[in-house]
């Protein structure tokens, strides 16, 4: 257990080294000009201004130095200044995160409970008007695009029905709980202020909602195929043979065995929730992750581009790691693969 | 107590009925959404090809008021500078499907091309590409596809290579395995003996034997593509304007609240092409994975 444990995490730190290189060079090579987005046409055209910055910023190095200035960096938790909010990097990122974080948690849960449950259902009535039912729903999930589905989740639940806040992590006005976790449910909790715990919880889930709308197709989808695989196997059989109610046979025999690899997707599903991110966030105005890449990206803000970039890669290859070490403790053949 | 135990087999057969339905359905309609996917790109593969004999407006033109709600005459309304949303629905359909299958067909090739090489090569070539995958694959295709396009400058063409760079790894890993797959088979190995080059083998004996999970996996991916496309152009980063491009024309509707027309039907346009490819893919993969199949077989038995 432990080699396998130590071959997987050697294989996600070369992983981590490589995408730092095509992050880096991909935004070094591409033609943009951070520069003149920064300072601005006319001063762009002032060469003693532009030699001046280029110096300060590490610009007129050769690009391997740069690259490994900026890996040193990285390994000390320096990811480099934002031109957007002269902040470093690892700052936005650490105000930021958490309300992302927060979202794509919560549309995971739902997703867990939606998607599971639905792909349960599916898998038990398999061929029938039911499954054929669920499984529509759950391709429209992973077919609706995210951006429209927010703007029409919006313009019914909360302008026209108002049952929820259309935008933002809490009222406008209203001051965050102190900062323990960062998501605003939990800290809200540990203040011990109820009202406020409402108000976060109730601006989180209509995003929330949407943002799981690809993970509940994906889960559904994972959860039926492997539901079926397990219902064929002889152990199934012998459990029915031997009489035990359906509802024992389901329950004690069949979901054991079948939601085991459903985490295996859970780590590739929260990766596709992460890109959601960028959409959701935009129109429901939370101030996350997704918020922050759209603007590094519209303003040419390389380091916080670069920044982006290695960090949610890096959440993907963790989350892939645990996932993988988690499935290799619960089945020994994975880790003898 | 019952008077008398019931016969095991009858009794397991009788608890599995709900699942032997299937049995008794016609062909076709064992596979409903992939009737309706297959009807519903046809349709707008006939918008692609009618378009401007559909298109009652010119979709750029400015010469309706703005914001008229849908009437008979603007059948989905128009928009913030007086353009008729169908019209522009009509002809974003001519951008977005082709760019989508042009988009598909240059990362299937780039990805299968790698994909090819790396399990028919083995080895040092193999493990090389195929770390390449995985890091390509560890990106978020978005964030990564917006670093690129916002870096080359907001144009179709420049969201196109961007969508690329993050979509060719599929492919490879798909092509590979297949390969991979097929290497060893007997007869290959003859074909090799006959004195047939990598590059034969690879064409002639190999390809079409692993080119039909690949199409599934394109299929598949074409919507994802047209998703990922309308995405980038929604968050500015794609199509400029005043191309009718579908992700556009939503963002457009986003900053006009109240006109819900604006957005509503570009976007239920992108929907229902990207679950029709859905549908059809999802049934093209269902019918060519033996994993569910056999798990259906043997529930059967």
């Amino acid at each position: 257990m432990l080699m396998f444990v130590l071959r997987r995490l050697g294989a996600s730190l070369l992983l981590v080294l490589g995408t730092t290189i095509v992050a880096f060079l991909l935004t070094s090579v591409l033609p943009g000009d951070a520069l003149t987005a920064r300072l601005g046409e006319r001063a762009a055209a002032n060469a003693e201004l532009v030699a001046k910055l280029r110096a300060e910023l590490g610009l007129d190095r050769p690009i391997w130095e740069q690259f490994f200035i900026y890996l040193g960096g990285l390994v000390r938790g320096d990811l480099g200044l934002s031109l957007q909010s002269n902040r470093p990097v690892t700052e936005d990122l650490a105000q930021f995160g958490p309300a992302s974080a927060e979202l794509a948690l919560m549309a995971t849960v739902i997703a867990l409970v939606v998607g599971g449950g639905l792909g349960i259902v599916a898998a038990l009535r398999n061929n029938t008007w039911i499954d054929n039912v669920l499984r529509a729903f759950s391709l429209g999930g992973v077919s609706v695009p995210l951006f429209w589905f927010a703007l029409v989740a919006t313009s019914i639940f909360s302008t026209t029905l108002r049952w929820f806040p259309s935008s933002g992590r809490l009222d406008a006005g209203v001051a965050a709980p102190p900062h323990v976790t960062g998501f605003f449910t939990i800290d809200a909790l540990l203040a011990g202020d109820l009202p406020l715990f409402g108000q976060a919880f109730e601006h989180l889930i209509l995003p929330a909602l949407v943002l799981s709308a690809p993970m509940v197709g994906l889960l559904m989808r994972f959860t039926r195929a492997s539901v079926l695989d397990v219902v064929g196997q002889e152990y199934v059989r012998a459990a029915e043979a031997k009489g035990l109610a359906p509802r024992t046979v389901v329950f004690g025999h069949v979901l054991r065995g079948a939601l085991v690899p459903v985490i295996t997707i859970v780590g590739t599903a929260f990766a596709s929730l992460l890109a959601g991110t960028v959409l959701v966030e935009q129109i429901f105005a939370w101030p996350g992750i997704g918020s922050y890449a759209y603007r590094s990206a519209t303003t040419l803000d390389l380091s916080a581009i670069v920044g982006v970039t290695i960090f949610v890669a890096l959440v993907y290859i963790v989350v892939n790691f645990v996932t993988d070490v988690l499935y290799g403790a619960i089945d020994p053949r994975i880790r003898r693969a | 107590m019952t008077a008398t135990a019931p016969n095991p087999v009858d009794e397991l057969d009788r608890r599995r009925r709900f699942r032997m339905r299937r049995v008794r359905l016609p062909r076709a309609w064992r596979r409903p959404l992939a009737v309706i996917g297959l009807v519903v790109v046809a349709f707008w593969v006939l918008v692609v090809i009618f378009g401007p004999l559909i298109a009652p407006y010119d979709p750029i033109a400015q010469d309706s008021a703005r914001y008229l709600p849908p009437s008979a005459e603007h059948l989905f309304g128009t928009d913030g500078v007086g353009r008729d949303v169908f019209s522009r629905v009509v002809s974003g359909a001519r951008i977005s499907l082709p760019v989508a299958v042009g988009l598909v067909a240059l990362s299937l090739a780039i990805g299968s091309t790698v994909g090819a090489i790396a399990g028919y090569a083995g080895g040092v070539v193999d493990g090389v590409l195929m770390r390449i995958v995985d890091l390509f694959f560890s990106f978020p295709a978005i964030v990564l596809a917006m670093a690129v396009s916002a870096a080359l400058g907001p144009s179709l063409l420049n969201a196109v290579a961007a969508i690329v760079v993050v979509s060719w790894p599929a492919y490879a890993r798909v092509t590979r395995s297949l390969v991979l797959g097929l290497r060893d088979a007997n007869y290959i190995q003859a074909s090799r003996l006959l004195g047939a080059s990598a590059g034969r083998a690879l064409l002639r004996d190999i390809a079409p034997n692993v080119i039909g999970p690949i199409l599934v996996v394109a299929t598949l991916e074409l919507g994802n593509a047209i998703l990922l496309l309308s995405g980038l152009s929604f968050l500015g980063l794609g199509a400029v304007p005043p191309t009718p491009e579908w992700g556009a024309m939503v963002a457009d509707g986003a900053r006009a609240f109240y006109n819900y027309w604006v957005a509503l039907f570009p976007g239920l346009a992108i929907f229902s092409v990207v679950l029709a490819f859905n549908f059809i893919g999802d049934a093209l993969r269902d019918a060519l994975d033996p994993r569910t199949e056999r798990a259906v077989g043997n529930v059967e038995v």
